[in-house]
């Protein structure tokens, strides 16, 4: 997808790995995940409320999980956990596209949410990706999905102009 | 019943002209294919043509063949079915996004969103 980006960096963002306390009083720790989180990941996937997928994934049945995070578990892509007593409670990913920038999406277990763990998982991930020098990073969600927006804006997110179903969203980093 | 197909040219495309043709000679509905180019696709009209015409040779079914050659098909495939009384409009799409999303392209998300008739679309 060609976007445009906004002219300037959104500043820095803290790498993994980070132990934060969440809104309620959890302690959170965020790590760059890897196939060894795999597990943990499938864990979280089979007990996601259906109501918060988004545009298809997470998929809905075991195999389906599983065949979508080998794909963004590739060596390639970029992923950050948050976890609480070892728990995978929320999950963000970057994947490569076919034009050298990446694409992003988040998903935080439903008994998690509203407690500050997507920024913060969205700021993980964002400075892991400066490490590895990425610059460019889109993503697209649903135009009802006002908590969603919200997190993203707060974070540096800056809408595209465009008349599509999704709203398109980018940062440079 | 009296079915549009669009079809552009995409992989996605080609399926669901192959699903259409199985249905409508089941149901014995009236189908017809319009072709044309998208700017999401790299491919021609000719191109197209050509697959559609192999594909409908293949299965032996009859259908009528026309060309949209407007920059707009989705405006195109919206009023061709209204004005000849088409009974629905299916096409293919939902593409993957690289990390998994289902997106649907301009020329689809246009039909769905002004089209008089039902449509059907096939991923």
């Amino acid at each position: 997808m060609t976007l445009d980006y906004p002219e300037e960096p959104a500043g820095d963002f803290p790498p993994p790995p980070r132990t934060l306390t969440d809104r309620e009083g959890r302690e959170l720790i965020y790590t760059a995940a890897d196939e060894g989180d795999r597990e943990a990941l499938v864990a979280m996937y089979l007990e996601f409320d259906p109501a918060d997928r988004a545009q298809g994934i997470p998929p809905v049945k075991e195999d389906a999980i599983r065949d979508w995070l080998d794909s963004i578990l590739e060596s390639d892509c970029l992923n950050v956990v948050a976890r609480h007593d070892g728990d995978v409670v929320g999950h963000t990913t970057l994947v490569p596209d076919r034009h050298g920038q990446n694409e992003l999406a988040i998903f935080v277990h439903q008994d998690y949410q509203g407690a500050g763990i997507g920024t913060e998982l969205v700021k993980t991930l964002l400075g892991l990706g400066q490490e590895h020098g990425i610059e460019n990073v889109w993503l697209t969600v649903e135009r009802w999905n006002d908590p969603a927006i919200a997190l993203y804006r707060k974070v540096g997110f800056e809408t595209n102009n465009s008349e599509r179903f999704e709203l398109e969203m980018t940062i440079r980093i | 019943m009296k079915i549009l197909l669009g079809v552009g040219g995409s992989e996605l495309s080609y399926h669901a002209l192959d699903e259409t043709i199985e249905r409508a000679d089941e149901a014995g509905d009236d189908l017809t294919i319009a072709i044309f180019d998208s700017e999401e696709v790299e491919t021609t009209l000719e191109e197209i043509q050509e697959r559609v015409e192999e594909r409908l040779a293949a299965t032996g079914f009859d259908a009528d063949v026309r060309h949209i050659e407007s920059d707009q098909p989705g405006g195109e495939l919206v009023e061709l079915a209204e004005s000849e009384g088409f009974d629905r409009i299916v096409l293919g799409g939902g593409k993957r996004s690289p990390l998994g999303k289902i997106q649907l392209g301009s020329i689809v998300e246009f039909v769905l969103l002004n089209a008089q008739t039902p449509v059907t679309l096939i991923r």
